[in-house]
C-alpha cells in the first residue's frame, strides 16, 4: 500500500519535473517576448549534446551540466541577435523561421556528430521501496525543478534585471522610455529561454541516447504544456499547467502505458483550450488579483 | 500583401462590375494576384505540354515527376489556410497520413476494382471529419493565432507515435496489417477495369495532372466569390468581419476542412501511387515540407506555391541522392533565408518581377 502510494507520488513528481523543464524555457520566451521558438527542442539537443561531449573529455558531471546551459545560452544570443529579433512583428513568421532553423540544427548535428553519442551514465545510484526500484537522480532532478522555480521568481520579482524584463514585456514604449534597454533585454529573455533548455538537455542527457532527434521527445509535452499554460505569466503557467498534465498523464501512463499518456495529454490541451482560451495562467492570476483586491475589503 | 490598401482595393473591384472576360467566368478577381490573358494562355501552354510530357520526354520522368505532383493539392489546401484565412498549420501531413491508412486498410479488405474508389472517398470523408473535429476545438475555442501552428504539430507528432507502436498483430484490421515503423504494404492501387492508377504506369500521372489543374482552377473561384472575399476579410481583420456579422469561427472551420480533404487527397495519390504509406510520412520532418512550400512559394498565390511545390520536391530529391541530412539543412536554409529576405515567398517574388517587366496592366 505504501510503496504503490510512494510509486504514484515518485511517478507524478517526475513527470511534473519533466514537463517543467521541457516547457521552461519555451513559456519564458513565450511570456516576455511573445513568440514561439520551434527550435526549442534543438537548443535542448544542443545542451545534451554538450553535456555528454564534455563529460567524454573528462569534466565533472556538475560542472559539464553549467557548460551546457552557458553554451546554449549564448548561442540563443547569436539567434536572437542574427534572426529571431526581425520576427518581433509578425508570430507566424518567426514560427516559420524558427521551424527552418530547428531543420538546419537538427540535420547539421546529424551530418557533423553521426547518428549516436554514447551517453552518459545516470548517476547517484537508486533505491527501494516495497517492491520497486527507483532512480534517485530523477527525484534530485524533480527537486531541482521546483529550485529553479524558485530562483525565477526571485529574478523576476525580487531583481531590478527581473523589473525591466517584466516592464519590456508590459510596455515596451513606457520601458524605454524610462531608460531601459529593451533591445538588451529582449536578448536577454530569449538567451535565459535557450539557456534553460540547455539546462534541461544536460539533465535529462543520461536518461536516453543522444541522438540528433533528442529534442523531439520534449517538443510535443513542451508545446501541450505551454498551450494550456498561456504566456499570461509565465511562472505561474509552467506550475499549474505541469501539476494539472502531470495529475491526467500519471495514472494514465502507468495504467496503459505512454502513448495513452500522450492522449490524454492532447485531449486536456483541447479541453481545456476550448473552455479556458487564453491559458491556465490567465484565469489563476486573474483569481489571484481578485483575492488581493478583496483583502483591503474585508479588513475594512 | 494584405493591408488596409489592399482591402480598400478590393472593395472598390467589388463595387464595379467584373468586367475582363476571367473575371465574368470567375476564374479571375481582386483576389487572385496573377490572372489575365497573359496569365491563362501560359496556363495552358503548360497544360498541354505537361500532358504531352511523356510523348516527347521519357515515361520514367513522368513517372518520377508524379511523385512531386501528389503533393500539390496538399500545398494549394494550406496556401489556401494559410495565405488566405491567415491560420498555419504544421500538421497537414496529419490528414495526409490519415487518408493514406484509411485508403489502405479499406483497399486491402476490399480488393481491387471499383470499389478501390469508394475506399479513396471513405479515406477522404475521414481526413475531412477528423480536420471538422480537430478544427472545432481550435476554433470555436477561438484561440490565439501562434497556438494553432503548434496544436497542428503536436497532432502530427502524437499519431507518428501512435502509428510507430502499431507493430504487434493486434493491429490488424480485417487483412490490413497496420506494421509499426515499417509501414503498411501492398496496398492495391485505384483500379477500373484493366486501367490501375500505379507509380508504374502512366494513367495516374495524367489524373493527377487533371485533378491539379481542376483543384487550381475551382480554388481561384472559391478565392474570388464571396465566400473568399469574407476569407480575406478574417484575415485581414477579424473583429470587424465579426461586428459586419459574419461567424468568423465557421469561415475558418470550412477552410480547415477543406484543406484537410486536400492533404487527404494527396494522402490517397500517395498510397495508390507507392502501394505502401509509413508513419514518417506524418513525422517531423515530413510536416516541414508543406510549410516550405508554401512559404518559399508565396503563400498568397495558388501558381506560384504549385510552383514551388513541383520545385522544391524536386530540389530536395535531387540533393537526397548525395545526403539525406544536406537535402534537410538546404531545405531549412531556404526556409530560414526564404523568411527572412522574402516573407512573402522567393517564387511570387520573382513572379512579379518578371509580370512588372512583361505585361502592362492599366492602372
Amino acid at each position: 500500500m505504501i510503496g504503490d502510494l510512494f510509486n504514484f507520488a515518485y511517478q507524478f513528481l517526475v513527470n511534473i519535473s519533466f514537463l517543467m523543464f521541457a516547457a521552461m524555457g519555451l513559456i519564458i520566451v513565450l511570456g516576455m517576448l511573445n513568440i514561439i521558438n520551434l527550435a526549442h527542442g534543438e537548443f535542448i539537443m544542443m545542451g545534451a549534446y554538450v553535456m555528454t561531449l564534455s563529460v567524454h573529455a573528462g569534466v565533472p558531471f556538475v560542472v559539464a551540466v553549467v557548460i551546457a546551459t552557458v553554451v546554449v545560452g549564448l548561442i540563443g544570443v547569436v539567434v536572437e541577435r542574427l534572426i529571431v529579433r526581425r520576427f518581433y512583428a509578425n508570430k507566424l513568421n518567426a514560427l516559420v523561421a524558427t521551424f527552418g532553423l530547428s531543420l538546419i540544427f537538427s540535420q547539421g548535428t546529424l551530418l557533423v556528430f553521426g547518428p549516436y553519442l554514447r551517453s552518459v551514465r545516470m548517476p547517484l545510484g537508486g533505491f527501494r521501496v516495497g517492491e520497486f526500484s527507483y532512480a534517485t537522480y530523477l527525484l534530485v532532478v524533480a527537486g531541482l525543478a521546483f529550485v529553479l522555480l524558485f530562483a525565477l521568481w526571485l529574478l523576476f520579482y525580487r531583481t531590478r534585471l527581473g523589473t525591466d524584463m517584466r516592464a519590456t514585456m508590459q510596455n515596451p514604449d513606457m520601458a524605454r522610455a524610462l531608460g531601459v534597454n529593451t533591445s538588451r533585454i529582449d536578448t536577454l529573455s530569449f538567451a535565459l529561454g535557450a539557456g534553460l533548455a540547455g539546462l534541461t538537455g544536460a539533465l535529462y542527457a543520461p536518461t536516453t541516447t543522444i541522438v540528433p532527434l533528442f529534442g523531439t521527445a520534449f517538443i510535443a509535452p513542451a508545446f501541450i504544456t505551454v498551450v494550456i499554460g498561456g504566456g499570461a505569466n509565465p511562472l505561474i503557467g509552467a506550475l499549474a499547467s505541469s501539476s494539472l498534465l502531470a495529475a491526467v498523464s500519471t495514472p494514465l501512463s502507468s495504467q496503459y502505458g505512454t502513448f495513452a499518456g500522450r492522449i490524454g495529454l492532447m485531449l486536456a490541451a483541447l479541453l481545456i483550450m476550448r473552455f479556458l482560451p487564453d491559458g491556465l495562467s490567465y484565469y489563476v492570476q486573474a483569481a489571484l488579483l481578485r483575492r488581493r483586491k478583496a483583502r483591503p475589503e474585508k479588513s475594512r | 500583401m494584405s493591408s488596409p490598401e489592399h482591402a480598400v482595393a478590393s472593395t472598390a473591384r467589388l463595387v464595379e462590375s467584373p468586367h475582363s472576360f476571367f473575371e465574368k467566368l470567375g476564374i479571375d478577381g481582386p483576389l487572385t494576384i496573377f490572372g489575365g490573358p497573359v496569365y491563362w494562355s501560359l496556363f495552358l501552354l503548360t497544360l498541354v505540354a505537361v500532358l504531352l510530357f511523356p510523348l516527347y520526354g521519357s515515361v520514367f520522368a513522368a513517372l518520377n515527376f508524379t511523385n512531386f505532383l501528389i503533393n500539390a493539392p496538399l500545398a494549394l489546401g494550406l496556401a489556401l489556410l494559410w495565405g488566405y484565412c491567415g491560420v498555419l498549420s504544421f500538421g497537414q501531413v496529419a490528414f495526409f497520413g490519415i487518408a493514406g491508412y484509411a485508403y489502405g486498410i479499406m483497399a486491402i479488405n476490399w480488393g481491387l476494382g471499383p470499389v478501390t474508389f469508394l475506399a479513396a472517398a471513405g479515406a477522404l470523408a475521414l481526413a475531412s471529419l477528423v480536420a471538422a473535429a480537430f478544427g472545432y476545438f481550435l476554433f470555436y475555442g477561438r484561440v490565439s493565432s501562434w497556438i494553432i501552428p503548434v496544436l497542428t504539430l503536436v497532432l502530427t507528432l502524437v499519431l507518428e507515435t501512435f502509428l510507430g507502436q502499431t507493430a504487434g498483430l493486434e493491429w490488424r484490421l480485417g487483412q490490413a496489417q497496420l506494421g509499426g515503423f515499417n509501414g503498411m504494404t501492398n496496398i492495391p492501387s485505384l483500379t477500373v477495369g484493366s486501367v490501375s492508377f500505379n507509380g508504374f504506369s502512366l494513367p495516374l500521372f495524367y489524373l493527377v495532372v487533371v485533378l491539379i489543374a481542376v483543384i487550381l482552377i475551382g480554388l481561384r473561384v472559391l478565392a474570388n466569390s464571396h465566400f473568399g472575399h469574407v476569407v480575406m476579410a478574417v484575415q485581414e481583420d477579424s473583429e470587424r468581419t465579426e461586428l459586419l456579422g459574419y461567424d468568423i469561427r465557421r469561415y475558418q472551420l470550412v477552410v480547415f476542412i477543406i484543406a484537410g480533404f486536400l492533404a487527404g487527397l494527396s494522402g490517397v495519390l500517395y498510397a495508390t501511387w507507392g502501394n505502401f504509406i509509413q508513419p514518417s510520412s506524418v513525422g517531423l520532418l515530413a510536416a516541414t515540407f508543406p510549410v516550405l512550400w508554401v512559404a518559399v512559394g508565396g503563400r498568397r498565390s495558388l501558381s506560384s506555391v504549385l510552383i514551388g511545390t513541383i520545385a522544391l520536391s524536386a530540389l530536395s530529391d535531387t540533393l537526397a541522392v548525395y545526403s539525406g541530412e544536406l537535402a534537410f539543412v538546404v531545405m531549412g536554409a531556404l526556409l530560414l533565408f526564404g523568411m527572412m529576405a522574402a516573407p512573402d515567398g522567393i517564387v511570387i517574388t520573382v513572379l512579379r518581377f518578371l509580370a512588372k517587366l512583361f505585361v502592362r496592366r492599366p492602372p
